[in-house]
Order: C-alpha cells, then structure tokens, then sequence
C-alpha cells in the first residue's frame, strides 16, 4: 500500500483567535470615536462630514490620526 | 568472564558494497579477518547481505543508517574501535586497498599477501546524488520545523496544494521534506534563522519558510540565494513591501538581477529576458510572491486591494546584460562592484515600449526615451511615480557610438524631461487631473532625484527599449529601489 504523502506549510502557521463580538451599542453618547486618515485625497473632507454626523449623534469627541504612507503628502496639501 | 575477553580484542568494523570491485578484490581478507580470533570484526555491507559469500553475520545496512552515521564516504572504509564506557568509539580509519597499510592497520604480516598492493576503493552509498539529504532526513538531525501536512492516499496532491490555498493559481511543486531539504542545502544558512517579518501579519519569516516556497515556485536549489536575497530586499523599510502589497495600485515587486551569479544560475539577460521561458527568470520573482501570500499573508482581495494588479505580480524578474563594460551596470550605479551579485526590488509594474527606429545620434535617442517617459503614471503627473528605463542594446549601441555613456544619457533625460508647472497642473489642457495649483510657476522634473533608474537587456536585434513605471508612491513616503547583495 502507498504510504501517505507528507508536505511542508508553507504558511506562517497562525491560527486567528476566535473572538465573541462585543454586543452592538444602544447609543454612542458620550463616546470618543476614533478617524483614521490615511492620506487619499480629499480623506480629510469626507472624515469632517463623518465626525459632524458622530457629534451629532452624541459623540462627545471624535479624533483624526493622520497616516503618511502611502499617498503623496503634496497631494494632501493641495487639497487644504 | 566472556564479555571480559572480548572487550580486550582489537575491534573493527568494515563498510563494503558488493558493487565495487575493490571490495570483490578483497572478500578473501575480509573472510581471514573474521576468522581470526586475535580481533573482533563487524562487517556492514551496503547493497548485498549475502556478500562477502560464505561469511556468517554480515550486517545489512542497505538502509546505510551505520554508513551515515560514521560518514562513510568510500568502500571498503576499516575502521578501528576503542571502547568507551557505553560504546565503542572511533580511533582511526583506513579506506581503499592498500596492502602495506591494512597489514600495519590490523597488525597481521602476512594479509592480503596475494593481493595487488593499492587498489582505490569506491564511492559508498551514502555519496550517490541525491543521497545526502535523504539520509539526513532519515538519520540526521531534525532541522525542518514547519508543520507536516498528510495527505490522504486519495487525494491529488497537486489540488491538495491547491485546496489549502497555497497557489497564485498556476501549479506549485509540491514541497515535501526532500525538496525542501534540497533546497536548504543551496544555502549555508541555518534553517532556523529568521530573516525578517513578512508583512501584511508581520510574522517572522525563517529561511525554512523561504526554502518551501522556493520549492513551489519550481526553482533549483542554486537559485536559493537569490531568493533569500530578494527576501531580503523586500522586508527592508525602505522598500515598503507592505504599502506596496496592499495599494490600490498596479504595483509589486519587480527584479533586477546583476552580476556573476546571473550565468552561474543560468539566468536570461538576453533574448525576450523579460518573456517567458527562463525557469531562474520565472521562479525567483514568483518565489517572492509566494512567500507574501503564504508566509505574510497576503492575498488578493484581502490585504492586497489592486484594482487590477498586472501580470507582473506572478513573477517579474530579469538579469542586466552586462556584456559592455563601458556602460555602468545598476548595480554599480547603487554602489556595488562589477564582481558582486546584487538583486535590486523596484515596486513597478508592466512595460511600456519605447520603438525608435529611425535615431541614430544620443541627442535624437535621448528627446525620444523622453517623451515616451512622460507617460508614467499620466503625462500631467510628476515626482510620483519613479521609473526603471529598459535600454535594449541596439539603442545602447547608439549612444556608445556617439560617445555618450550612461551619465550623459541620465544628464540629457532629466533636462529633457524639466518642464514649467503651468503645463500639468490641474485644468492645463483642458484636463482635471495634473499637478497642484500652486506649482503653477514652478519647473518641475518628471522624476524625483534617484527616481529614474536605467538597466540594460534584452536581444541584440530590435530597436526597442522599454519603460517599468513605477508605484505612485515611490520615494521615502512609499517605495524606494531597493539592493541587496546576494
């Protein structure tokens, strides 16, 4: 009889942790929501429109984080 | 009482094959030392247990695990032993037939007297090609770490590697223990050394890893350094694999190979030398890809976001003609010399032609590479996208024969290609994308310093020269070309 065939994992080996969703918010009042900005051209226009609709659903804060990579910051600027 | 006496006899031990005619020569020694009651002796023999005829107690090592183990590299190899508190242990060895030395060997005047004097012996065995790593897997120290995937009898082991998602979607070599032993041993490195972290997970990346998915990519184990070089290159910062990996982007890793190493490995800086055909060409850039895929986890639709990738993200990876020595070698434009071998990663993507037939004077040449180089990324774009030009050698024969060597050639592109905002920005000539507005005065050049890289390849007939565009996000804010010295 053949013997069975063995090969290597080519992979990392990780095995994702398996997580309970947290249960869905009743209301954001009084949160801090975090924005990323990741640098796309008129990111900064869309995420001002993203934090006004927060606030006024209660966010008490909403934060932006710029990313550099990977768009041209010249671009960026342009758009200010 | 019996122990006692046996552990004063001399003691030997003997590695023969039957198919080796020095051993033959020797069978009537071999019967007259075991019969010899002043010495014990054992007796292995590789590939017949009924050899030597009509001698009793010869140990089959058809298995070679005792051949292996003392690193028998010829038979007949007479070994004599020394014993220790547990076992017995080496002294010396003699191998082949030398009748002078075996008599002084085994303190008996008179063997082999009817023999020839030297009679060279055999390979073992254990040096048959292929036979090394064989062995080690079977005897030898465990160095693979890598999880062992079984399959079952009734699965095809080619879907096998396709079903576990291990595939860019054409075939991979199924890496088994052997190959991927194979492998390793194209490489002085430790199995276990870890080169870096892959990204997307960022998870260290150990040179066994790289070595099973060179095995998939098809390549040689002489290939391996190669590899492991251009693993090397793509995890260094300043090469962005990462950004590259998940952009929007056509862009990924393309090859570059220069140096010596180039003709060792049979690599093609020649004839179609970006083309298909070229089993080094292929596997090493495609190499590469799969161990972004496998080992940092990045596959198309997950982390990688291209919107439409290019055929390039199988394998891109070619070797410089370095035939003329008067022209510089990219190699040597990052700071290396002619000697060393060098693999520089460049994140771009596909291949522009650039047909000029008709120059014949580098002034012509150089406006034509030119203007065919504005079309990077969009004619309205500039100091985004950095650029390798491809030049064929029929146009390197023309600027060689007006005088002109690379400097000259890199000189006469960034004046050509200096150019007033006014001209790209956005709304100039009636188009929305281009420059910003308030470089509307400015002279601008279509590539940023170190941004426009020039290679030599390809075949000796055809005036075509070639442009790979590059990531619109080169330079320290994304990807910058990257050498590494293999």
């Amino acid at each position: 009889m053949q013997s069975t065939i063995t090969l290597l994992d080519p992979t990392a080996e990780l095995q994702t942790a398996a997580r309970q969703l947290l249960p869905r918010l009743e209301s954001i009042a009084g949160l801090t929501v975090g924005l990323l900005d990741i640098s796309k051209p008129r990111g900064k226009e869309f995420l001002d429109e993203v934090q006004k609709h927060l606030e006024e659903a209660g966010a008490s804060e909403a934060i932006f984080q710029t990313h550099l990579h990977p768009c041209s910051t010249d671009r960026v600027d342009a758009e200010d | 009482m019996k122990q006692a006496l046996e552990t004063q006899l001399a003691s030997y031990a003997l590695v023969v094959k039957k198919d080796c005619p020095t051993c033959t020569l020797i069978e009537p020694v071999i019967r007259s030392l075991a019969a010899n009651t002043s010495l014990s002796l054992k007796v292995y023999v590789q590939d017949d247990p009924s050899f030597p005829a009509n001698l009793d107690g010869v140990i089959d090592d058809s298995s070679l695990e005792y051949s292996y183990q003392c690193d028998i590299e010829v038979v007949p190899t007479l070994i004599r032993l020394t014993d220790g508190d547990d076992a017995q242990s080496e002294e010396s060895r003699i191998y082949g037939w030398d009748k002078a030395q075996w008599q002084s060997f085994t303190s008996i005047e008179e063997l082999g007297a009817e023999l020839v004097n030297f009679k060279p012996g055999c390979g073992s065995k254990t040096q048959d090609p292929g036979m090394s790593e064989v062995l080690a897997l079977r005897f030898g120290k465990q160095i693979l770490q890598a999880r062992s995937v079984e399959l079952a009898e009734a699965e095809d082991i080619m879907e096998a590697c396709y079903d576990r998602g291990w595939s860019d979607g054409l075939p991979v070599v199924p890496p088994t223990p052997l190959r991927v032993m194979r492998m390793l041993n194209g490489s002085e490195r430790d199995a276990a050394e870890i080169v870096g972290k892959a990204p997307p997970d960022n998870v260290p990346c150990s040179i066994e890893k790289i070595a099973i998915n060179a095995v998939m990519a098809g390549c040689k184990p002489e290939y391996f350094p190669v590899v492991i070089a251009s693993v090397e290159a793509a995890l260094q910062d300043r090469f962005c694999m990462h950004g590259l990996l998940c952009t929007t982007y056509f862009s990924s890793p393309v090859m570059v190979v220069n140096g010596p190493i180039t003709k060792q490995i049979g690599m093609n800086s020649g004839i179609n030398a970006l083309g298909q055909g070229n089993r080094a060409n292929a596997t090493i850039g495609r190499a590469l890809q799969l161990i972004i895929r496998n080992v940092g986890g990045g596959v198309p639709g997950g982390i990688d976001r291209a919107n439409m990738g290019n055929p390039g993200k199988y394998t891109y990876c070619f070797a410089e003609d370095e035939s003329d020595e008067s022209w510089l070698s990219l190699a040597i434009d990052r700071g290396f010399e002619r000697k060393d071998s060098v693999i520089s990663l460049f994140a771009g993507d596909g291949l522009q032609p650039v047909l000029d037939q008709q120059s014949r004077t580098p002034q012509s040449l150089a406006k034509s590479m030119a203007m065919s180089l504005r079309s990077v990324a969009h004619t309205k774009l500039f100091g985004m996208a950095d650029a390798i030009l491809v030049v064929c050698p029929e146009h390197r024969r023309v600027f060689r024969e007006g005088g002109w060597n690379k400097e000259d050639l890199r000189k006469a592109l960034y004046e050509e290609l200096m150019t007033p905002g006014a001209e790209v920005i956005r709304g100039a000539n009636d188009i929305a994308e281009g420059m910003p507005a308030k470089l509307k005065d400015k002279m601008l050049n279509k590539f940023r310093e170190d941004g426009l890289h020039i290679v030599t390849t390809g075949g000796t007939a055809g005036m075509f020269s070639a442009i790979i565009g590059g990531w619109v996000a080169s330079g320290e804010r994304g990807s910058q070309l990257t050498s590494q010295k293999i």
